[in-house]
C-alpha cells in the first residue's frame, strides 16, 4: 500500500466530516448539534489545504521570500479556506442565536422534544 | 422515528457516503503533488500587481467580487443575529452590578488590552504584505476590546463599546467596499478590477493598488461585526431577563453578582 500517504490527508477530511455528521444525527442538544456542524465544516478546511499542498513548499507570501526561489503552496485554496472560516463563523453565530430563541420559547434544547409547532 | 431506526438509517447512509467519499479520494491528485495550475497563475498575477501576500491578492483583487458576496453574508448574518437576539416585550434589562476582579487578572488584562488591539490593527494594515489581513485582524481587534470584560466588568465594556456606533461602522465599511468598486466604474475601468490605482513599490504598505483599501474596509467590517455579535450574545447572558425571573433573583445577591460579572 504505497498509495496510503498520498491519500491519507483526504481520508482524514472524510473521517472528520463523517464524525461530525454522526454527531449531528444523534445529537440530543442543539448547542452540541451546532458544534457538530462546525466539525463537519472543519473537514472542508483539511480537504482544501490538503488539495493545495506541494512537497517542500512554503507559504505563498513573498515579503521575505524572493519570488521564484522556492516553491509555494496553492494560494487559491488558502483563500477559499479563509472564505470557508468566515462563512462557518457566521452560520454558527446565527444558529446559536436561533438556539437561544428556541430555549426561551420552548424551554428545551433537546431536538427530540421539539416536536410540536408553536407560534 | 425511534432512536434505533434512526441509528440504523444513519449507519447505512453514513457507510454509503463513506464508501463514495473514499472512492473519490483515491481518484484525487496525489497529496503534495507539483501540479497546481490555478495556484501558479494566481502567484504570477499577484506578483505582477506588486502584492506580496498572494492570498490577499486572491481575496481582494482576483476574487474581489466573491469577497463582496462574503462580506454581504457576514453583514446579513449580523443583521439576523441582531433581530433574533433583540429584547422582546416580555423581557426587561437588569443592571449588572460591578464585580470584584482579582488584582493580577485586572492588571494583566489592562496590560494585554492595548497590545492585543495594536496587534489586530497591525495584522489588518499589513494584510497585503504578510500573513493575515482584514478578516483575521478584525477578529483580533474586536476580541481585544472584550478583554476589558474579563479585567474590569460589563459596564466598563459597555462604555468603550456603544453598540449603535459599531452597527453604523459595520454598514459604513460594507459601503466603503462597494464605493471602492464603483470608483473603478467611474474611473473608466471595471467594477472591483484593481486597475485604477498605481501598484506602488513591491513589499511596501501602499503596494497592491486597491488591495489595501478593500482589506481595510473588510477589517473594519469584521471588527464591527464581531463586536455587535458578541454584544448580542452577552446582552442575552448578562442583561436581558424574563419578566418575573428578576424578582426571584433579587433576594439572591450572590447569583446576581455572578451574572453581572
Amino acid at each position: 500500500m504505497t498509495a496510503v500517504p498520498h491519500v491519507l490527508p483526504y481520508l482524514v477530511a472524510v473521517w472528520v466530516f463523517l464524525a461530525g455528521a454522526y454527531g449531528l444525527a444523534t445529537s440530543r442538544n442543539l448547542i452540541h448539534a451546532v458544534g457538530c456542524l462546525s466539525v463537519c465544516q472543519a473537514a472542508t478546511y483539511v480537504l482544501l489545504l490538503a488539495v493545495g499542498y506541494r512537497d517542500g513548499a512554503t507559504a505563498p507570501v513573498f515579503s521575505d521570500v524572493e519570488p521564484g526561489t522556492r516553491p509555494v503552496v496553492d494560494p487559491v485554496v488558502q483563500a477559499l479556506a479563509l472564505t470557508d472560516v468566515v462563512v462557518g463563523a457566521t452560520v454558527t453565530a446565527l444558529l446559536l442565536a436561533l438556539v437561544v430563541q428556541v430555549a426561551k420559547r420552548h424551554g428545551t434544547v433537546d431536538p427530540d422534544e421539539l416536536t410540536e409547532l408553536r407560534g | 422515528m425511534n432512536p434505533r431506526t434512526r441509528l440504523w438509517l444513519v449507519a447505512t447512509g453514513g457507510a454509503g457516503l463513506a464508501a463514495l467519499l473514499v472512492a473519490a479520494c483515491l481518484r484525487l491528485p496525489r497529496f503534495g503533488g507539483d501540479r497546481h495550475p490555478y495556484g501558479d497563475r494566481a502567484v504570477h498575477a499577484s506578483l505582477e500587481r506588486h502584492t506580496a501576500n498572494t492570498v490577499a491578492s486572491v481575496n481582494f483583487d482576483q476574487r474581489a467580487f466573491d469577497t463582496l458576496g462574503e462580506m454581504t453574508i457576514l453583514f446579513a448574518a449580523v443583521l439576523g443575529c441582531v433581530v433574533l437576539l433583540r429584547q422582546t416585550r416580555d423581557e426587561h434589562r437588569a443592571h449588572p452590578e460591578p464585580a470584584d476582579v482579582a488584582r493580577p487578572v485586572r492588571r494583566y488584562a489592562l496590560l494585554v488590552l492595548p497590545v492585543a488591539l495594536l496587534t489586530g490593527l497591525y495584522v489588518v494594515a499589513h494584510g497585503q504584505l504578510s500573513p493575515g489581513g482584514g478578516f483575521q485582524g478584525g477578529v483580533v481587534a474586536a476580541t481585544a476590546l472584550h478583554v476589558l470584560y474579563l479585567g474590569a466588568d460589563y459596564r466598563a465594556l459597555e462604555r468603550v463599546r456603544p453598540v449603535g456606533a459599531y452597527e453604523v461602522g459595520d454598514a459604513l465599511a460594507t459601503s466603503a467596499y462597494l464605493v471602492t468598486g464603483v470608483a473603478g466604474l467611474i474611473g473608466g475601468t471595471a467594477f472591483l478590477a484593481n486597475t485604477l490605482l498605481p501598484y506602488g513599490t513591491f513589499n511596501t504598505l501602499s503596494s497592491g493598488g486597491t488591495v489595501p483599501l478593500l482589506n481595510a474596509a473588510v477589517g473594519m467590517e469584521v471588527a464591527c461585526a464581531v463586536v455587535v455579535l458578541l454584544a448580542g450574545f452577552l446582552d442575552q447572558a448578562v442583561e436581558i431577563v424574563d419578566e418575573g425571573e428578576d424578582d426571584d433573583r433579587a433576594g439572591d445577591g450572590h447569583h446576581h453578582e455572578e451574572r453581572g460579572k
